[in-house]
């Protein structure tokens, strides 16, 4: 690349001195809002203050989803803390990586910040409760056994002394931190199953929350970014002369082998240069890519002789041979993007070899790794400060936004540099829910039981793309989310075969929230609402006496239809729609009430949603959490859809990606029906009952089945 | 130079008059409440009052403003808490994010300005911000809120 362009060299070589020094001192810039800072930890995971505030260190990634609070509500109660003194902040992956990972894994994905540390940051709470016991009982002299906790005090039981947990903390901090603790029984619980408010929605209201997008640093440059609109493309050539001379530009710089950024002082002025930067790109292989050819690939896979197996018992095909009645379908789901609120964007600051980066993450660890590999630093030479996420959904575990901070900050050492991509970039370089389709094959006998039930996916795997060393025998395993045998809940169906031909294409792929949960819930749940249909049954009696083996699935699918009143009839006009699902650890089910005008004009008007998590740590959120699952799937079943041509996408913006609106937002009742004895996700199950539940619906308002998504492309009018 | 009246405060800048007000807000004032969503007027994320109106800011540019006078999340309220829309968000724990948030709020408050009773249909019609984590049930109860505790401030 001859055209790389170093503009204002002057100002340049000023600068890097003065920040040079600033980088020695001045790590961590600005200090986060919530940031107490004088705290005694006792133990890692709670420091306490004099004043009693108590702040609970997460390792998780907080998007949304309210695991900042659920986290702190875990440690919270086995320390028996006043929840009122009780605040948040974030574990630093470079502090992680340097106490040997200590606060475990950072990774914010597939529901898991509440399922998959429970017990480590429950101990952790627990162990700073015995901690600070014990420094009350040696100031007073007193074996600990006498002691107990409640609301942040220490009281000592026959003398009715008492000491508050800011008083002992200092003392505490220094005793070890105990190996065994008893962790309470549910039953014990005060905090855990209360839904508090959150924790960090102050900021949230006043515009003060600093999200990675808003990080301002002294002598801090903008870079806007261009990359090779075709997947697979790269950079050739660019003509830095053209755009120097325009406002603010300091820099035109290749960011790897697929993109190119302009550097300037204000992020406006380096779009703007950008999109006056003449580029040329080598489109490569896949310049003539779209997505007919892409739905004829999948296609193939439909019938193809070679599947990766999913779950198999007894013989599909004898089962089909013999049925009363044979019922057939096609489905299809296409790409979708994740359209986080808060565009890609990450601030990197090289300097001296060491690099820091202020970033929205859902993998701190994974952004340390990335942004050290970018810089070719050691990992003991980065500095990851977390912030806040304008929405994750999936999109932010990838860290390719962060390389290429880090990428630009290294060809223009000494000054932070902010990438921000705009939001024609977030859509056209995501890492797309996979395109899949489905053929479903049932044989009903002469009662309309089910005995044989072949669903085939075809379509791209994740696993292929993002891991493929992680492959089993050339099968992905995650395509079979919601219909492994553990989780699906048909067990009474004696023929069953389910089995997936992985057909990839050139387009990136990756987690969307939900994953393989999403389009399998629809497929399977809108063929069950088919073959009820067809064996002249009414969908709820159909499905509970398939779940007759399946009770906690057969639970959550009563409880919606109790409350929706299924026995009864709806409103005049209005038709409903039922399902289930298992995703994520949690059972789900959905009643959907919709009305569809001759014209054909959509109205959802009602949700009743039920959840299973095992335990609820905090129904309010959870309950938030349902009711953004219903706007995050729904959006995706009405209006969701990157389509393909000339190997790039031909989606760009919100008016060409449309996303669901108040004026859409149906009411959602929610069911919380925790039953015990296992431990759920919640962030992404509900998802996979959106859709279902509406599209059987509109089967039951217009006799159409809508079988290729998004809905928009369907005409629903009807007599 | 450019003088900009923004929460009630006289602001020169230096600024070319085709820059959208969103970005002069955000870089050369350096008050960054106000979000880029889209740039483009479709969710809403970059919503400021212009003379008392919600209006998209990445969309105005900023030699067009004049002498009107700008308000920003930051300048909804003194201490960032006490205007009723504020009050009843809190109150519904209304953000999960929160990045849309400050775009919400500004058209709420600029609703109940106009409409001080909004109906379901009157919410449905001038909130069309848009919010990826699914805060819509809680931000049209959360304004019935502010509406019933006089919401106008």
């Amino acid at each position: 690349m001859s055209n790389r362009l170093v503009l204002r060299r002057r100002a340049f070589l000023g600068t890097i001195a003065a920040v040079g020094g600033g980088m020695a001192l001045g790590w961590r810039i600005p200090a986060p809002a919530y940031s107490q800072g004088q705290g005694q930890g006792v133990g890692i995971w709670v420091s306490i203050s004099p004043d009693d505030t108590t702040m609970v260190r997460i390792a998780r990634s907080e998007m949304g989803q309210g695991t900042f609070t659920g986290l702190a509500q875990l440690v919270a109660d086995e320390l028996d803390a006043n929840w009122n003194y009780v605040r948040a902040e974030y574990v630093s992956p470079d502090e992680n990586l340097a106490n040997k990972r200590a606060w475990g894994d950072m990774s914010t994905g597939g529901s898991r910040g509440i399922r998959g540390s429970l017990d480590y940051v429950r101990k952790g709470g627990a162990a700073a409760r015995a901690m600070l016991i014990q420094a009350a009982a040696q100031r007073w002299n007193v074996p600990a056994t006498e002691c107990n906790a409640a609301n942040s005090v220490i009281t000592h039981a026959s003398t009715g002394r008492t000491l508050r947990y800011g008083e002992v903390a200092a003392d505490a901090a220094k005793l070890s931190v105990p190996g065994e603790v008893t962790l309470k029984s549910p039953a014990q619980w005060t905090i855990i199953g209360k839904g508090v408010k959150r924790l960090d929605t102050v900021d949230k209201l006043s515009g003060k929350q600093v999200f990675a997008i808003d990080v301002q640093l002294p002598d801090m440059l903008n870079a806007a970014i261009a990359q090779c609109p075709v997947y697979g493309g790269t950079l050739v050539d660019f003509d830095a002369d053209k755009i120097k001379s325009m406002p603010g530009v300091r820099h035109v710089v290749a960011v790897g082998n697929d993109a190119v950024a302009v550097v300037a002082d204000k992020w406006y002025q380096a779009k703007t240069a950008l999109a006056a930067l003449p580029i040329k790109w080598n489109e490569g292989v896949n310049a003539q890519v779209n997505s007919a050819q892409i739905a004829e690939l999948l296609k193939t896979g439909l019938d193809a002789k070679e599947a990766g197996l999913g779950q198999k018992h007894g013989d599909v095909e004898a089962g089909l041979a013999h049925a009363a009645k044979v019922v057939e379908a096609v489905y299809a789901a296409p790409f979708l993007a994740h359209a986080t609120m808060e565009p890609m964007n990450c601030t990197a600051w090289f300097a001296n070899g060491k690099v820091e980066i202020w970033v929205a993450s859902q993998n701190g660890d994974a952004s340390l790794a990335a942004a050290a590999d970018a810089a070719g630093a050691r990992l003991a030479d980065v500095k990851v400060n977390k912030l806040h996420l304008g929405g994750g959904f999936g999109r932010r575990g990838q860290q390719d936004y962060t390389r290429q901070a880090v990428l630009i900050a290294k060809q223009v050492p000494g000054r932070p540099i902010k990438l921000i991509w705009s939001r024609e970039e977030d859509t056209a370089h995501d890492f797309y829910r996979p395109i899949t389709q489905c053929k479903l094959r049932a044989g009903l006998d002469a009662n309309g039981n089910v005995v044989a039930l072949h669903a085939r996916l075809s379509g791209q795997s994740i696993t292929a793309y993002q891991m493929p060393s992680r492959l089993e025998n050339g099968v992905d395993r995650g395509v079979f989310q919601s219909w492994s045998k553990e989780e699906f809940g048909y067990k009474s169906i004696p023929n069953l075969l389910i089995d997936h031909a992985m057909r990839n294409t050139p387009v990136p792929v990756g987690y969307w929230r939900g994953v393989n949960t999403n389009q399998n819930a629809i497929y399977m749940e809108c063929f069950i609402d088919e073959l009820a249909h067809a064996a002249g049954k009414d969908p709820l009696e159909f499905r509970r006496a398939m779940l007759a083996d399946s009770p906690k699935h057969l639970a959550v699918l009563n409880a919606v239809a109790e409350k929706a009143e299924w026995g009864k009839p709806p409103p005049e006009g209005v038709f409903r729609g039922i399902c289930q699902n298992y995703g994520y650890g949690s059972y789900t089910a959905a009643v959907a009430e919709v009305s569809v005008s001759p014209k054909g004009e959509l109205k959802i008007h009602r949700i009743v949603a039920a959840t299973d998590p095992g335990h609820a740590v905090n129904p309010q959120q959870i309950e938030a959490q349902v009711q953004g699952s219903f706007v995050y799937g729904l959006s995706a079943v009405l209006f969701g859809q990157i389509t393909i041509d000339n190997g790039r996408a031909v989606e760009t913006n919100f008016d060409t990606y449309p996303v669901m609106r108040i004026a859409d937002m149906p009411k959602v009742e929610t069911i919380i029906a925790p039953s015990g004895g296992f431990w759920g996700g919640v962030g992404e199950p509900t998802i996979a009952v959106a859709g279902p539940a509406v599209l059987n619906a509109i089967f039951a308002a217009t006799g159409q089945r809508v079988r290729t998504l998004p809905l928009r492309l369907s005409d629903l009018t009807h007599a | 130079m450019i003088t900009l009246t923004v929460n009630g405060t006289s602001r020169n800048v230096d600024v070319d008059p085709d820059t959208p007000l969103l970005w002069v807000i955000r870089e050369w004032l350096g008050m960054t409440g106000t979000k880029y969503g889209c740039g483009i007027a479709q969710c809403g994320a970059c919503t400021v009052h212009i003379d008392g109106v919600a209006t998209r800011s990445c969309q105005v540019p900023v030699g067009t403003v004049g002498e009107a006078k700008i308000t920003t999340i930051e300048g909804l309220s003194p201490d960032g808490l006490s205007h009723p829309v504020q009050i009843a968000w809190l109150q519904h724990d209304v953000p999960q994010c929160g990045y849309c948030q400050s775009g919400q709020i500004m058209a709420a408050a600029a609703l109940l300005m106009q409409t001080p009773k909004p109906t379901d249909a009157d919410i449905d019609a001038a909130i069309t911000n848009i919010c990826r984590c699914g805060t819509y049930q809680r931000i049209r109860e959360a304004i019935h809120t502010a509406a019933s505790v006089g919401g106008k401030a």
